[in-house]
């Protein structure tokens, strides 16, 4: 059980891994993804994606700025113009 | 005949040309490659955005789609995008763009459409304000920093989104080389403002979940789809740029090698024929004894 969570920026692609679960700051409040969600297609807010690599792990935080977020049955994409870290 | 010391001379500029071109071959070649490369990173982000905007914009189809979309309802005055590189010593690539330039303007005109320039780089500013002095509007200046990144394109899509909110233009066309390899750029006229909706709407069938809503997710997505082929039009002079600029320098080095491998023989002939003269003086005098 994997989540295909892909990062992409305009410069490049950040991240393209299986992780557990990613937690994206949604314009209507955070929201989090594991395999098989719904899915769904959010523009996000100036903040943190957290990234948990395993059920137990503490998260990796990735600051993004001005994106949307898209979830379908490969996974969940991030389209960010900014990542900072 | 040139004497043997300005031969000498011209050859001794020559070679010092050569290795002016030659060194600026290999610093394209070695440009060329970190362009191409961040010419493929930039792809990603563009086809994924390309396909969320195919479905949505699908589905946000007539009175309430954007204006970014629909336009402006008319298509009386047109504004073209020009983008040409900073510097020269790239062979024919600002010419190039330039003539589509020129060309897609006077069919324009020949239409009875109002055009307008917005030109970025300084390359063909000369040319276009020669040909057309009274429709060169604002301009983007990418001198000023080493290698225009999306920070630019942002400055540039923000600048244009301005101007189509003001109305000072209905229909906008971005023209910029594409690279295809080292030796051809093609000039490319896409339609940049209002936004062309994608002809494939097919993959819209899945029930996707929207937040706040699909208008407003447009709304975002419009701006940022601008800067996103704005982002990817700089990128693609850019490498066009340095393959031009390294097959314009090959081909100067070469000339150079010609050119000086035709001078050093002026130059050892006319040496020998000097000697020989000498020779025959010296000859006739040692007889005239």
């Amino acid at each position: 059980m994997a989540l295909h969570f892909e990062l992409v920026t305009p410069a490049k692609l950040v991240r393209s891994e299986d992780v557990h679960m990613v937690v994206v700051p949604g314009t209507e409040g955070e929201f989090g993804v594991l395999e098989g969600h719904a899915p769904f297609m959010s523009t996000i807010r100036d903040g943190a994606v957290q990234v948990y690599a395993t059920a137990n792990s503490a998260p990796e935080v990735i600051e993004v700025r001005g994106g949307f977020a898209e979830v379908n049955e490969k996974g969940l994409t991030v389209l960010a113009e900014h990542v900072e870290g | 005949m040139a004497s043997l010391k300005e031969l000498k001379g011209r050859i001794n500029s020559v070679k010092s040309t050569q290795k002016i071109t030659k060194a600026k071959q290999m610093v394209a070649a070695a440009k060329l490659r970190r362009a191409q490369s961040a010419a493929e990173a930039a792809r990603p982000y563009a086809t994924r955005l390309a396909a969320v905007m195919a479905s949505l914009a699908s589905k946000v189809a007539g009175d309430n789609a954007p204006k970014l979309l629909a336009g402006t309802g008319s298509d009386q005055r047109h504004l073209l995008v020009v983008v040409n590189t900073d510097k020269g010593l790239c062979g024919g690539l600002n010419a190039n763009l330039v003539k589509a330039a020129k060309a897609k303007a006077h069919a324009l005109l020949a239409q009875g459409k109002a055009v307008e320039f917005y030109l970025v780089g300084k390359k063909g500013r000369a040319p276009l304000r020669r040909e057309f002095p009274k429709l060169i509007g604002a301009g983007f200046d990418t001198s000023t920093v080493k290698a225009p990144g999306f920070a630019e394109a942002e400055a540039m899509a923000d600048e244009l989104i301005a101007l189509f909110d003001a109305g000072k233009f209905d229909v906008a066309h971005l023209i910029f080389p594409t690279f295809k390899t080292a030796l051809a750029q093609e000039p490319t006229i896409t339609q940049l403002i209002p936004v062309p909706s994608p002809a494939d709407a097919a993959a819209s069938e899945a029930l996707v979940e929207y937040e706040p809503g699909e208008e407003e997710i447009l709304q975002e997505l419009l701006p940022r789809y601008v800067r996103t082929q704005l982002f990817g039009a700089l990128l693609e002079r850019e490498a066009s740029e340095q393959g031009a600029s390294m097959t314009a320098m090959d081909n100067a080095t070469r000339n150079a090698g010609e050119l000086i491998q035709k001078l050093t023989i002026q130059y050892n002939r006319s040496r020998q024929a000097a000697i020989t003269t000498e020779l025959i003086e010296i000859i006739a005098g040692a007889e005239a004894l």
